[in-house]
């Protein structure tokens, strides 16, 4: 029977959703954090090389690179069509974020490559320099839009944080970025990569706050189901490997591998969190259906056209 | 937000008029489907799948009373909607039956302002010359952005192996190993009869002419008489669903009279096509990279190690 | 059929369903309009948005209800009951429409002083004969009239009856149209509507609410509402389908609609009338060119094996002396230069002496029965599932196994043709695959796309359709399979010198043919149904133009000018609105003539005025009847013509007399002849009940078919006996728009199967708490038959009632599913019983009883074991006890 209720209860058809639930899978959320690893390694690696910190910039840029040679993978795979991949690029399009991300990763992929290689071996030393240029310009955008892309959907849970996403994965990029490099330095070369793990992961977790405050109801699903343990592990993770990090990793080589693991682990749980939390908030009409019907009760909506003179029977009707 | 910015948005947004049609651009078309004479037959169902050869779409008993395809997806692009209520019709009753039984074909709305169209991010979904949004299928590559982007859940990839779509070729994808056909489709209010001048399958076969199909001004007319002649019979609940162009995608190319509040069939009460944010998000997004590239370099502070 | 004809003299819908949009008030009753016709309802919904009552009178609220203006619940099997309080309603409040009633009725006829009623014989007519098992007409008879005197023949009366009645509509031997006795006052005791007065008294709106559970507001709205659309200025229209004639009285339910709607002057005016839905594409067709084994082209009688002689006698005993039946010879004749040419002569009786008879009931069920018996050799299933569809399932199934051959021509390999190895019955162990002897051949049949061919709709609309594609592969049209089967056998017996072969080989059978498989030309079918000079072969344009004395060759006299000046008028496709009128005379082809309103004459008052500008149809309009339709009458004859003594035909019909089939040109409130169960409608229990007849000690219809015999078709018991507490529920089987009548067509295409691919009942949340179902679970109905498993639905849709002051459950199940394709389940008729109303054979799938239990069904030998169990309960309860049933001892014959 249909969930009709009458008198203010949410009403639903039979419980179903009203949108659909995405049909990416798990190599989206693994792109979310490889991406944002590459970006945020990008301008990390041509900043240490800039604060003449070569170690770290080697170490970045290789990480960096290597990220972006699996997030295209990842992304390719989920596709529907594999073959069509390059479709992604048959235009520039700015109302679509997934398009305009294509080209970010294209340009700041092919120049953190570019730039990887030259620098192996050891060749074109100007053009490697261009092409660490490009990658940390993009490096930024590639960190951060992914934010905006998953928010740019009807997904409840996404849309209501579109704010506060971008600034959060910005932020878990540069704790990646920073606790990967912790893996692969020595603690005496590591130092920014340490401080920008650990502040990262605190922005992180203010910014995870600002946004359960502002998501109100719908932000329950954070605490639920498979968003909430992902939710928790990343917190645990990310938490501990930064406590470690930051108390034990400038003298521990060990600690710092623990940490940044730690803290890489724990990011990808974010991501992953981010993902369950949008399908299962797609799921239950109710997080779609009660801010509209309360939106449109409280300012009125277009949507809907009432018979004029709307007492009696329309008024009957709702 | 900057002028640029919205400049962009509004070209590839492309509402229903879409300027690059030329001589070429027909006047916009669409549906009024009136579910106040829907009888729940179904023919809508069956001739869109016959004319879109579309698969199979599952063989479950919902026991959701006569409705059992339950939503709209890729192998379902009208889906007829049942609702059983201890409420009469009109008014409060005549003291005897207090049932009524509401039937609805939802569809693709086709919307002026549309958020699949607007991310897709192939070119795939495009605005015909008829104003209808449309995917092509030979550009799909199956990223699934289009599918949560929908408000009204109206998209969806196709699962199902290719060789089992009626009448479509294997091909590379399926040479290739995958065996889903992995693209999205969705109603494209039979953009192919419309370009040899005849109407969608769907109005074509309804018997009741609930689904009405014609120019979408001439629709809204006919909607909004249709609206009052039902106010004055004193038909519960009566209202036009989509019609105003002010709404939250700026009208529907598909809109309804429904009976009850948009919910009870499993609409969005108040839907926002997400575009309509997204230049805000886009600047956001601005200030977080640059924030993030501060914040990067500022951990340089405090020395190496 | 049989009710329409009798009562108005043609046995088809009165009208046709663009019609019912100029309804004031539409009243859908044994009906889903919108569930089975969904096209044509769109002609109900025009009327409704014009204004007009919509009212669905019906045990379920469907999707029908929910476009209704009004919908009245009530129990299965008790629909005469309240038509019976509708028709009472209008004659004890004078609402009748006097004038029509008066004039175009045998209202004022005055009956013989033989006739006793069932009110008077509590609830026999008189003429009941006990061990004969049926009534003696020539009781019924209008006073003064001369019964029908015929030596050897074996019905007395005007018309054949029993087998031979495939419509009825005849009542000859008036001198000139006119019954000796009448009174134009409508007060004589014993005429026709004092009778019906007296008949119907009983039926108080108290009496519709206690029997049927509705309540009295509810039923006196709907008399109201019909009789404030009647009139001269209004009409009200009937509409009905299976649900009426699918029960053991269900003539006599069509005939309650038939006196409503002669009492208030709707039939043969715009908006009015009796559209009787037949639900199969064609199924007005399969009985116009008849797959019926009692009736001819037509409707002209089988000849029967008593009586008749030669065809003199045959042609006297089926010719009225008044009325177009006058001309039966010239239909009769034509037939045989059409199925003989040139071997059928004057001089051979046009080989009358050589025909087959029938010399019995020879229907499906009969049939069945012969099959289990062994006497059935080989079978030919052509578009049907009778292994589904038949009620009683198991004794169908059970009988094509003990056939030697069996043929199912079909789109898929449909239960029937797969019954020797996935019937339930093999599941259970009472068939084993190696044991069973028949041997099946399915031949693929070609669907209606790779042939030419016509449809003949329930509006008697011949549609013709041309072929799009060539069969693929082996499939064949039915047109092929017949002609080139016929060919074969022709070509077997050319040299035989048996006389029981001699009309085979005199068959005229040499249609062209064309295509690389030789499909046979469907239009030169056509052209010969339509009928043609012999000699010349110039084509008729009507039936008046047959003759007698084999100068015309007609295939189906009703059909004849389908084919009118060698153009196929079944084929003219001009859209409604390209044309004069809604009436749209240039779409198709109805019969008779090309007349879509039956008996439209009646739109125009007795002077041949239109009764109103309104309802203005067919009028008078000095020199011939014109108007929006072919006019139902002869064109030039005028309102004041008097039929001179002597007068033949329809000749013998008077200008103001609009009901030209019938013998006195009147439609038959009263029907003299031609019915089994009676001149009059009265309320009969169903076969098996939960309730005793509240008026009568005869508690169902006396002349229903039985077969108490028969093992395979054990009964229920019913109310009063002991054991009906086992099966305490009123059962009723329908259609989903979904599905089409028993699934081959649509259980196997993936469409249609997802729309509804399970196989469930509906039941009320209080019988579901009663019995302990669960709304998407497993519940296992049951009868003294079988028992079913299905998915539960628990709706408001099915609500429970009083009657008779207890509450009434009822149990609704579609009968689409069987054992095979896309979606498969069990059958709901193989609950069913074989008890049949006796005019038609119609076994009665709209009202029985059941029980219910929660869970699925036993599987195996367990299935049989639970059944028999519960049966020999019932069965030993009853014992003690049983209900006499009147009808086995009393006898109504005047002493």
């Amino acid at each position: 029977m249909s969930v009709t209720k009458t008198g203010g209860e949410l009403r639903s058809y039979y419980g179903r959703p009203v949108i659909k639930e995405p049909t990416w899978t798990w190599e989206i959320p693994v792109y979310f954090f490889t991406g944002g690893l590459s970006g945020a390694s990008s301008v990390l690696s041509l900043s240490a090389k800039l604060f003449g910190n070569e170690k770290l910039a080697r170490t970045s840029l290789y990480l960096g690179a290597a990220a972006d040679v699996v997030s295209p993978a990842l992304l390719v795979s989920d596709l529907g069509r594999p073959e069509r991949f390059h479709h992604m690029l048959r235009v520039f399009k700015v109302t679509s974020p997934m398009n305009v991300g294509a080209w970010i990763l294209f340009l700041n992929g092919g120049a953190s490559n570019t730039a990887a290689v030259l620098e192996l071996l050891g060749i074109l030393r100007p053009v490697k320099l261009m092409a660490e240029l490009v990658a940390a310009l993009f490096g930024p955008p590639l960190a951060t839009y992914t934010g905006v892309l998953v928010a740019d959907t009807a997904v409840p849970v996404w849309h209501e944080a579109r704010q506060e996403l971008p600034w959060l994965f910005g932020a878990s990029a540069a704790a990646s970025a920073g606790a990967a490099a912790c893996v692969f330095l020595a603690p005496e070369d590591a130092g920014p990569a340490r401080r920008l793990a650990v502040g990262g992961v605190v922005a992180e977790g203010a910014l995870v706050h600002a946004m359960q405050l502002r998501l109100g109801e719908v932000g329950e699903v954070y605490h639920q189901g498979q968003a909430g343990k992902l939710s928790w592990a990343a917190k645990s993770l990310a938490g501990t490997g930064a406590l470690l990090l930051a108390r034990r990793g400038k003298r521990s080589r060990r600690a710092a591998v623990l940490g940044g693991a730690m803290v890489c682990a724990g990011e990808l749980c974010l991501r992953f969190a981010v993902f369950k939390a949008g399908f299962q908030s797609a799921r239950d009409p109710k997080y779609t259906v009660g801010p509209q019907r309360e939106r449109a009760s409280r300012d009125g909506t277009k949507a809907t056209t009432k018979p004029r003179g709307a007492a009696g029977a329309a008024a009957r009707g709702t | 937000m900057s002028s640029v910015l919205a400049d962009l948005l509004q070209k590839t947004g492309a509402p229903a008029e879409s300027h690059t049609y030329g001589d070429e651009q027909q006047q916009r078309v669409g549906f009024f489907t009136d579910t106040s004479v829907c009888i729940g037959c179904k023919a809508c169902e069956v001739a869109c799948k016959e004319w879109n050869m579309i698969p199979e779409d599952g063989l479950e008993w919902t026991g959701e009373s006569y409705d059992n395809t339950s939503a709209l997806g890729a192998n379902t692009w009208r889906h007829v909607a049942f609702i059983e209520q201890d409420k009469p019709l009109h008014g409060n009753g005549d003291g005897t039956t207090g049932l009524r039984w509401l039937m609805e074909s939802d569809v693709c709305k086709h919307c002026t302002h549309a958020a699949c169209l607007d991310v897709c991010p192939t070119g795939a979904l495009f605005r015909t010359e008829f104003g209808t949004v449309v995917v092509q299928e030979d550009i799909c590559n199956g990223c699934g952005y289009c599918v949560p982007a929908c408000p009204f859940g109206v998209l969806d990839k196709r699962h199902i192996a290719s060789d089992a779509n009626v009448g479509h070729k294997p091909d590379l994808a399926a040479g290739l190993g995958k065996k889903e056909d992995g693209r999205v489709w969705k109603c494209t209010l039979c953009y192919d009869r419309l370009k040899g001048g005849h109407e969608p399958a769907c109005a074509k076969a309804c018997p009741t002419k609930s689904i009405q199909f014609g120019p979408l001004d001439e629709l809204r007319e006919r909607a909004d008489a249709r609206l009052a002649k039902l106010h004055a019979e004193d038909w519960n609940g009566a209202q036009l669903y989509g019609r105003d162009p002010d709404d939250g995608v700026g009208g529907f190319g598909a809109f309804f009279l429904l009976l009850d509040d948009p919910e009870v069939y499993g609409l969005p009460p108040d839907p926002v096509v997400t575009t309509k944010h997204l230049g805000a998000m886009w600047e956001n997004m601005a200030a977080a990279a640059a924030v993030f590239a501060v914040g990067i370099v500022g951990a340089f502070v405090g020395g190496r190690s | 059929m049989p009710s329409l004809g009798t009562s108005f003299g043609r046995g088809g819908a009165t009208t046709f369903q663009q019609d019912l949009q100029n309804s004031d008030c539409i009243v859908i009753m044994g009906s889903n309009m919108a569930e089975n016709h969904p096209v044509g309802f769109q002609w109900v919904m025009e009327a409704r948005e014009r204004g007009a009552q919509v009212i669905h009178v019906d045990p379920r609220f469907t999707r029908t209800s929910a476009m209704a203006t009004k919908w009245v619940g009530i129990r299965a099997g008790s629909d005469i009951a309240f038509l019976g309080g509708i028709a009472n309603y209008i004659l004890q409040n004078d609402l009748h429409f006097d004038e029509y009633v008066k004039h175009f009725t045998n209202a004022p006829v005055i009956i013989e002083d033989t006739y006793a009623d069932a009110e008077d014989l509590d609830g026999l007519f008189v003429g009941w004969d006990p061990e004969k098992g049926e009534y003696d007409p020539t009781l019924w008879q209008y006073e003064g009239m001369e019964t029908h005197a015929s030596a050897g023949q074996r019905e007395s009366g005007f018309t054949p009856k029993g087998e031979q009645s495939g419509h009825g509509g005849a009542g000859g031997g008036l001198r000139h149209g006119e019954p000796p006795s009448e009174d134009l006052e409508l007060k004589h005791p014993r005429c026709v509507f004092q009778l019906l007065k007296r008949h119907y008294q009983r039926y108080t709106p108290e009496f519709v609410s206690e029997t049927c559970g509705c309540t009295v507001d509810e039923f006196v709205a709907v008399a109201e509402a019909l009789v404030q659309n009647s009139g001269r200025e209004r009409t009200s229209a009937f509409v009905y389908a299976v649900g009426w004639t699918q029960h053991t009285v269900g003539v006599q339910y069509i005939r309650s609609a038939a006196i409503i709607q002669q009492l208030l002057g709707n039939i043969g005016r715009p908006g009015g009338g009796v559209m009787a839905l037949r639900g199969h594409a064609s199924i007005q067709g399969s009985t116009d060119i008849p797959t019926l084994y009692n009736i001819l082209p037509g409707y002209l009688p089988m000849p029967h094996t008593e009586g008749y002689g030669d065809l003199d006698n045959f042609v006297q005993a089926n010719t009225s002396p008044t009325g177009w039946w006058g001309h039966f010879r010239a239909y009769w004749v034509s037939l045989m230069k059409a199925y003989f040419g040139e071997h059928a002569t004057g001089e051979n009786d046009w080989l009358f002496e050589r025909l087959p008879r029938i010399d019995q009931d020879n229907s499906v069920y009969w049939t069945v029965q012969q099959m289990l018996q062994g006497k059935v050799k080989g079978y030919m299933i052509a578009g049907e599932n009778p292994a589904v569809g038949n009620a009683n399932g198991k004794a169908t199934r059970l009988g094509l196994a003990k056939l030697d051959w069996l043929v199912v021509r079909d789109l898929v390999e449909i239960e029937s043709a797969s019954f020797w190895y996935d019937s339930p019955e093999i599941e259970s162990g009472e068939l084993v695959t190696k044991e069973i002897p028949t041997e099946v051949f399915f031949m693929p049949a070609a669907a209606h796309t790779e042939k030419d061919g016509s449809f003949t709709n329930t509006q008697r609309l011949l549609q013709w359709h041309w072929q799009a594609v060539e069969p693929k592969e082996d499939c064949r049209s039915e047109l092929w399979f017949y002609f080139h089967l016929g060919k074969r056998i022709k070509a077997k017996l050319k040299d035989s010198k048996d006389k029981r072969d001699e009309l085979v080989q005199f068959l005229q059978w040499d249609y062209p043919t064309h295509s690389q498989i030789q499909e046979p030309s469907a239009e030169a079918v056509l052209g010969e149904i339509s009928g043609y000079e012999t000699q010349t072969g110039a084509y008729l344009d009507g039936y008046p133009k047959l003759k007698d004395d084999g100068s015309t060759t007609c295939g189906c006299w009703i059909y004849s000018g389908v084919y009118k000046d060698g153009v196929n008028q079944a084929a003219r496709k001009k859209p409604h609105w390209e044309q004069k009128s809604y009436v749209a005379s240039e779409w198709a082809w109805a019969w008779p003539n090309n007349r879509h309103l039956l008996y439209n004459r009646a739109s125009a008052d007795p002077d041949g005025n239109p009764w109103s500008a309104r309802k203005q149809y067919v009028w008078w309009n000095g020199e011939k009847w014109t108007g929006m339709d072919t006019p139902d009458f002869e064109e030039t004859k005028a309102p004041d013509y008097v039929p001179p003594d002597g007068a033949k035909a329809e000749q013998a019909i008077a200008g103001n007399h609009p009901f030209v089939m019938q013998a006195d040109g009147r439609s038959w409130l009263y029907v003299p002849q031609g019915l089994e169960d009676g001149p009059l409608p009265t309320h009969y229990e169903p076969h098996e009940s939960p309730f005793d007849n509240p008026l009568y000690a005869q508690r169902a219809n006396p002349r229903r078919q039985q077969n108490k015999d028969l093992a395979l078709d054990p009964y229920n018991p019913v109310d009063g006996e002991p054991g009906a507490e086992i099966y305490p529920y009123v059962v009723t089987t329908y259609r989903l728009t979904e599905h089409h009548t028993a699934g081959g067509m649509s259980r196997s295409v993936n469409y249609l199967a997802e729309l509804q691919p399970a196989m469930f009942c509906e039941v009320s949340p209080q019988l579901a708490a009663e019995v302990g179902l669960e709304h998407g679970g497993w519940a296992t109905i049951y009868t003294a038959r079988s028992a079913i498993e299905a998915r539960v639905m628990v709706t408001d849709r099915i609500p429970p009632l009083t009657v008779r002051g207890r509450t009434t459950h009822q149990v609704g199940l579609p009968y689409h599913w069987g054992q095979r394709l896309l979606t498969a389940g069990d059958s709901a008729n193989d609950l069913m019983h074989m008890a049949l109303d006796p005019n038609v054979h119609i076994q009665e799938v709209k009202a029985a009883t059941c029980g219910v239990k929660p869970g699925r069904r036993p599987r195996g030998k367990a299935l049989t074991e639970f059944v028999a169990e519960l049966r020999d309960q019932a069965h030993s309860r009853r014992d003690m006890a049983p209900r006499p049933e009147p009808e086995e001892t009393r006898s109504t014959m005047p002493s």
